[in-house]
């Protein structure tokens, strides 16, 4: 099966074969009259204690996956097994328990805090909910406890959100998370919507606080330096699928499959003495209402075959660990 | 020497707000020469964008206001000029492109319309040879099919066909200056990877300068040939491209520089990332002396009295810092 943990140790998620298909309605009666494939066909596990990297373009179904996963969005089809239990199956009590093991961090961090909430509600909410503080007072302590865990200050629990910046705010947000003692947090693009430095600040934060709370990540970002950065292993979407996974270095140093060559030499290197070929992409990513038959980066791919067209390619292990999904490569 | 295009000195475009005056850019210095690209770089809030806009007059008066500064257009005052003055030098002699290409088209008039408009009002042609114009400048950034797609409106196009559209439309009256607000921001990396291509190409066709507002440092590594590097509305450093990656002597540069992660170097992941402590102040009454001194690692006494100026410590490398 497609991305088996290469780090041999226990296993925490499993994905297998995950679609979500969204209806587009239309007409007077608003009935379905197509679907956008957003998941076709995703999978992968996550060991216990490890990051995996999940990176695309816009529109790759990337976000769309950690959500199904956290059951946010509700899958079509597939299957998803977190510590040996089927998600897809759960509901009430189960949900909310599955609930308190994952978390997850949102992009934009004006957008993911109630301004309506002092910074200590928003971070008490999950502790009540889940009956985590039996009195105020722990619950007050608790609070103080995650503000100075994630850097911020103690009376900063008596403040709204609109009183910080970007990357306090998105601080609060990792608080918020690690309210509950999750074992996996889905990182859903958490320092695409900060400054540099700020990012820099943010993600060593990450990194310290997966050591001290033995957290699982998913990190879904579409900043390649980033991801390579922060990932144990990095899984390439496009169009849906997962085109490649691979250990983080192994990947940057031999990419297989033709897309994810083309994606890592866009990044620009900030180093004017670096000159780099670049593999130029032709074209848009096609519309995901109706992708390309067969595999589904043939109308963009520079080595593509009649046959690509034709066959969907299987996500293959070439060597220990590396997967990839072309029919010429690898 | 190159024949100076552009010359800002001690341009100050501050806001009036209900809670005081908002200096977004105090006291800057910034030279282009023909055909050269420059890099301005910065985070949010740093002024670059109010720069840039400044340079055009597309600032609101009130609540903006130029405080003081000239901005020199080959050699001539912008600042005292009228409206249709500044007509006679946008788009035909400096033209801009944003960010966000949906929000700067108008999605109710085809893109040939808007190409057409511009050409028309500044070149005296009929309404058919602009749009014969308009279809030429979409097939120029490489439009498949332009004379269909001149018929179509801008919701028509994607992220990175309209940021060629901007492109086309920025470019159609050839002007010497092409002011590039964070143009690939919003695009995918391989679109990004196209449309710097493309500037790079129209570059070469058209001669211009280049100003290219960025928050991404790879871009201006891989782009320009000076870079500019703003903080808290002034200029912290400014030099030639490898100089300014090469060598910083900003502390603020040098943490910008380090705090990025590099997928081409083999050590990276493991390592911490260097992030430069704290926050950018506020631009409300901001305190004397050096404005990143709150956040420098060598700050000492002398920082926080007075902004130093900028010294010249290479040829054309200058830096705002007492060490």
């Amino acid at each position: 099966m497609s991305g088996e943990n290469p780090v041999g140790g226990e296993e925490l998620l499993r994905v297998r074969d995950l679609r979500k298909r969204f209806a587009v309605k239309g007409g007077i009666f608003s009935r379905t009259v197509d679907q956008v494939h957003a998941v076709d066909g995703v999978s992968f596990d996550i060991g216990k204690g490890e990051t995996l990297g999940l990176v695309g373009e816009s529109g790759c179904g990337k976000s769309t996956t950690g959500r199904c996963i956290l059951r946010l969005i509700e899958p079509s089809s597939g299957d998803i097994w977190f510590k040996g239990a089927d998600v897809t199956r759960m509901d009430g009590e189960d949900l909310r328990a599955l609930r308190r093991d994952m978390q997850i961090i949102f992009q934009d961090p004006y957008a993911s805090l109630n301004p309506r909430l002092k910074v200590g509600a928003i971070i008490g909410e999950a502790l009540t909910i889940h009956k985590l503080a039996p009195t105020p007072k722990a619950m007050e302590e608790r609070v103080v406890q995650l503000l100075e865990t994630v850097g911020l200050q103690p009376d900063h629990m008596h403040r709204f959100p609109h009183e910080f910046s970007g990357g306090q705010r998105q601080r609060i947000g990792i608080a918020r998370a690690l309210a509950v003692e999750p074992k996996l947090i889905v990182c859903d693009e958490p320092v695409s919507a900060l400054d540099v430095s700020i990012q820099a600040q943010v993600i060593n934060l990450l990194e310290d606080l997966q050591e001290q709370f033995g957290l699982t990540y998913l990190f879904i970002a579409h900043d390649l330096s980033v991801v390579e950065h922060i990932s144990t292993r990095v899984a390439v979407m496009y169009l849906g699928r997962v085109v490649e996974i691979a250990p983080s270095r192994e990947l940057y140093d031999n990419p297989l499959h033709p897309y994810t060559e083309a994606l890592l030499s866009a990044v620009p290197i900030p180093d004017p003495t670096v000159k780099r070929t670049r593999i130029m992409l032709q074209g848009d990513v096609p519309n995901p209402i109706r992708p390309p038959p067969g595999c589904h980066f043939h109308t963009r791919c520079p080595i593509a075959k009649p046959d690509c067209a034709q066959r969907v390619p299987e996500l293959r292990e070439t060597k220990p660990g590396h997967w990839v999904s072309c029919h010429y490569r690898g | 020497m190159a024949e100076t295009l552009l010359d800002i000195r001690g341009l100050k475009t501050w806001f009036k707000t209900e809670d005081g005056m908002v200096r977004a850019v105090d006291g800057v210095d910034l030279r282009i020469d023909r055909g050269e690209t420059v890099g301005v770089v910065g985070e949010s809030g740093c002024g670059k964008t109010v720069t840039a806009r400044s340079v055009l007059k597309l600032i609101d008066m009130p609540p903006g206001r130029f405080e003081a500064g000239t901005i020199l257009w080959q050699g001539r005052d912008l600042i005292p000029l009228d409206q249709d003055e500044m007509n006679q030098i946008r788009a035909r002699e400096i033209a801009i492109i944003f960010q966000e290409p949906m929000t700067s088209l108008n999605p109710v008039y085809t893109v040939g319309d808007q190409i057409a408009e511009v050409i028309a009002l500044h070149q005296k042609l009929s309404p058919k040879q602009a749009m014969a114009g308009a279809a030429e400048m979409l097939r120029l950034v490489n439009i498949p099919n332009p004379q269909k797609r001149v018929h179509d409106y801008p919701h028509q196009f994607s992220g990175g066909m309209r940021q060629r559209v901007m492109i086309a439309m920025a470019l159609s009256c050839q002007p010497k200056l092409l002011i590039a607000d964070e143009p690939t921001t919003a695009l995918d990396v391989t679109i990004q990877a196209q449309i710097l291509e493309l500037m790079q190409e129209m570059k070469e066709k058209f001669g211009m300068a280049i100003m290219l507002i960025t928050h991404a440092m790879g871009v201006v590594a891989e782009t320009c040939q000076r870079v500019t590097v703003m903080y808290a509305g002034k200029v912290v450093e400014e030099a030639p491209v490898e100089a300014l990656f090469g060598d910083p002597r900003h502390p603020y540069t040098q943490g910008l520089i380090r705090s990025i992660p590099r997928i081409d170097r083999a050590v990276s992941r493991q390592a911490r990332l260097e992030s430069i402590q704290g926050t950018v102040p506020s631009l409300l009454n901001p305190p004397p002396g050096c404005r990143f001194a709150a956040r420098c690692r060598f700050a000492t006494d002398v920082c926080t009295q007075a902004m130093p100026p900028l010294k010249e410590v290479a040829p054309g490398h200058r830096v705002a810092c007492v060490l």
